[in-house]
């Protein structure tokens, strides 16, 4: 087990990628410590997968190191890594039993036979599984060939870290809450390092003591799940997190004040750096219906369950609030209140404003 | 609640007249002819099963059969795995892909006589490539029309050249179905070449190579054409596989009664070897 340090990383698939917009990676740079429990969260396409498959061995980065404590295992492939990895699609041999599946690894590995059964034992005594250990593995459910795939990783004791790539995705909807929390349990219990990749917020947000987001091959922001919602450095972290995602407006900075719409408005704190474009950021969370405030007509109201979330129009700009109690009528004019600590000042994406200490 | 009446047969029986028209009806006038003697004039003389004896018993039949599994089991013994290994050794993705398959494609587009036809000139001593390249460059006595040694290896080269792509394009058919994701996990489970060829692409290469076997099977079972343009069962018997000999009895001799027995005796072999290879493929499934 060991602390991960990914160094400088590029990844292009060109074989002599010409500028920024061939690389699937354009540089990460980050430390994982062990026994972490991290998730990669970004749309289809951000290269997620990719870093995913570098820091497995499958893919051998373009530029830069991975590092497994004090080791370089950049060149190493897979099966010297002591990395698991759990896909998108369940991967089990078909024509095994479960055990034989479990101690496929290991036997690979010339573990002895009376060890291979200890362990084997074991992680299907975790895994819930010791009843079907003698059945043919395709036989299975889709959500226990996944637990399978998830054991045959588990099984070998020296893993560095175990890996997983969507591992939901082909799960019941119904079933999907009991592996996540299964998979939190184990994380618990075999204190690997565990990277989990989804474009799902809710199974990153759960999973992980620390979500890193990414977006076009770059680490937009890392923090954990509370810092994310709280303070979002990038305007996509908070347009993908949260639902519904932060307000992004088109604004005036001034000193530490913004103009929107002809209205001032109260940061976080004063605006550094100049030029560029900048943008007013606010979750729907902290924009609250009041009795004075900026002026603004409700167009819709959407009863989600816990709260109401309310579109509503200023001047031609249109953003969203959310109300826990009540909510007006549609055509209704109303006052809105942004909270100063909560408003923030983006330029060309990127965090402006500094935080009151 | 479920609703029982009987309109699953509209959709059965058009099938039924079909079959009946295209496969039991003429298999019912060979079952005629099986156990009659006829001497022309529409004049018919029941005979029983004395034909299916007479058959059963023959010497010439044991040699034919024996003939027939002997190159079936050839066949199949090389075309398999040879297909296998082309499969496998085949580009999955990117250019050479399509230029693989059209090559692959070619022999099996060539109608059966043309490939009799084309092996006979081309092994054929003084005048084809092959004959010639044998006898006078190699030196090695090879002339299928007098060396049923050298007859048989033609008609099994022909064989292999024709058919092996057929296996080669099923098993290539399984191999590329199998997701990148099987072959990631085999390299974190430190598998080995041989693992991942028996655990990952066998299994999953199982259905479309039963099929394999059984159309190769069926098909050199009852081969007949391009042997026949080859060699035309000689030299002697040598090459007298059971179709070739089943048409000198029903059209060479006119022997119409042991002729049919003796094609419904081939076709029952033919569809109980079938039968046995199919449930021997499929047991494990049904675990």
């Amino acid at each position: 087990m060991a602390e991960i340090t990914l160094s400088h990383l590029k990844h292009s698939y060109f074989p002599s990628p010409k500028g920024p917009e061939d690389y699937a990676l354009k540089e990460i740079d980050v430390t994982w410590r062990d026994g972490g429990a991290y998730a990669l969260l970004g749309p289809s396409g951000c290269g997620k997968s990719t870093l995913l498959n570098i820091i497995s061995g499958l893919l051998t980065p373009s530029e830069g190191k991975v590092l497994f404590g004090e080791q370089d295992v950049t060149g190493l492939p897979p099966d010297q890594r002591n990395i698991a990895q759990v896909f998108q699609f369940p991967v089990i041999y078909d024509t095994m039993t479960v055990r034989q599946n479990l101690a496929f690894p290991l036997k690979n590995r010339g573990v002895d036979a009376t060890k291979i059964g200890q362990r084997v034992a074991e992680i299907a005594e975790m895994l819930d599984v010791t009843d079907m250990l003698d059945t043919r593995a395709s036989n299975l459910s889709p959500d226990n060939k996944q637990k399978i795939s998830m054991g045959r990783g588990l099984v070998r004791d020296d893993v560095n870290v175990v890996m997983f790539d969507e591992p939901l995705t082909v799960i019941d909807p119904h079933l999907k809450w009991k592996l996540r929390s299964k998979l939190k349990e184990l994380h618990q219990r075999v204190k690997a390092t565990m990277i989990y990749v989804t474009h799902d917020q809710t199974e990153a947000l759960t999973f992980a003591d620390e979500v890193v987001v990414m977006q076009d091959g770059v680490v937009v922001q890392t923090g954990t799940p509370v810092e994310l919602f709280e303070r979002p450095q990038h305007t996509f972290v908070g347009h993908f997190i949260g639902s519904p995602g932060m307000n992004v407006l088109r604004c005036e900075p001034q000193g530490d004040h913004a103009a929107f719409e002809g209205h001032q408005l109260a940061l976080e704190g004063p605006v550094s750096g100049s030029g560029g474009q900048t943008m007013l950021g606010i979750r729907p969370e902290y924009i609250s219906i009041a009795e004075s405030g900026v002026p603004a007509t409700v167009t819709k109201v959407a009863d989600v369950g816990r709260h109401f979330v309310i579109d509503v129009v200023v001047g031609q700009t249109h953003l969203k609030a959310v109300s826990e109690e009540s909510a007006p009528d549609p055509g209704s004019a109303v006052h809105l209140d942004f909270r100063p600590d909560q408003t923030r000042v983006y330029r060309d994406g990127w965090i402006a404003t500094e935080a009151r200490a | 609640m479920r609703t029982e009446n009987q309109k699953a047969w509209f959709f059965v029986l058009p099938v039924l007249a079909l079959v009946a028209f295209n496969a039991i009806v003429p298999m019912m006038t060979v079952v005629n002819y099986s156990v009659q003697e006829t001497f022309g004039n529409n004049q018919f003389f029941w005979q029983g099963l004395d034909w299916f004896e007479q058959i059963l018993r023959s010497e010439r039949f044991h040699a034919a059969l024996g003939r027939q599994f002997l190159f079936t089991a050839i066949i199949l013994a090389i075309e398999v795995p040879l297909g296998i290994i082309i499969a496998l050794s085949m580009p999955r993705k990117g250019f050479w892909v399509p230029v693989c398959l059209v090559l692959m494609a070619l022999p099996m587009l060539i109608p059966w006589n043309v490939v009799g036809a084309m092996w006979n000139i081309f092994a054929l001593p003084k005048i084809g490539m092959l004959g010639y390249f044998m006898n006078d460059v190699l030196g090695i006595n090879y002339d299928m029309t007098q060396d049923p040694l050298a007859a048989w290896v033609t008609i099994v080269v022909m064989d292999v050249w024709h058919w092996t792509s057929l296996v080669v394009l099923l098993c290539y058919a399984g191999l590329v179905s199998i997701p990148d994701a099987y072959y990631q996990a085999a390299k974190i489970d430190g598998a080995s070449p041989w693992s991942v060829f028996r655990y990952i692409q066998l299994p999953k290469m199982k259905t479309v190579l039963t099929i394999a076997v059984l159309l190769r099977f069926m098909d050199s079972f009852n081969i007949y054409t391009e042997p026949f343009v080859l060699t035309g069962g000689g030299p002697g018997n040598s090459t007298t596989l059971l179709s070739i000999d089943l048409v000198k009895i029903a059209l060479g001799q006119f022997d119409l009664g042991p002729a049919a027995a003796m094609s419904l005796i081939y076709f029952a072999i033919t569809l109980l070897v079938s039968w046995v290879f199919y449930v021997v493929m499929t047991k494990d499934d049904q675990k």
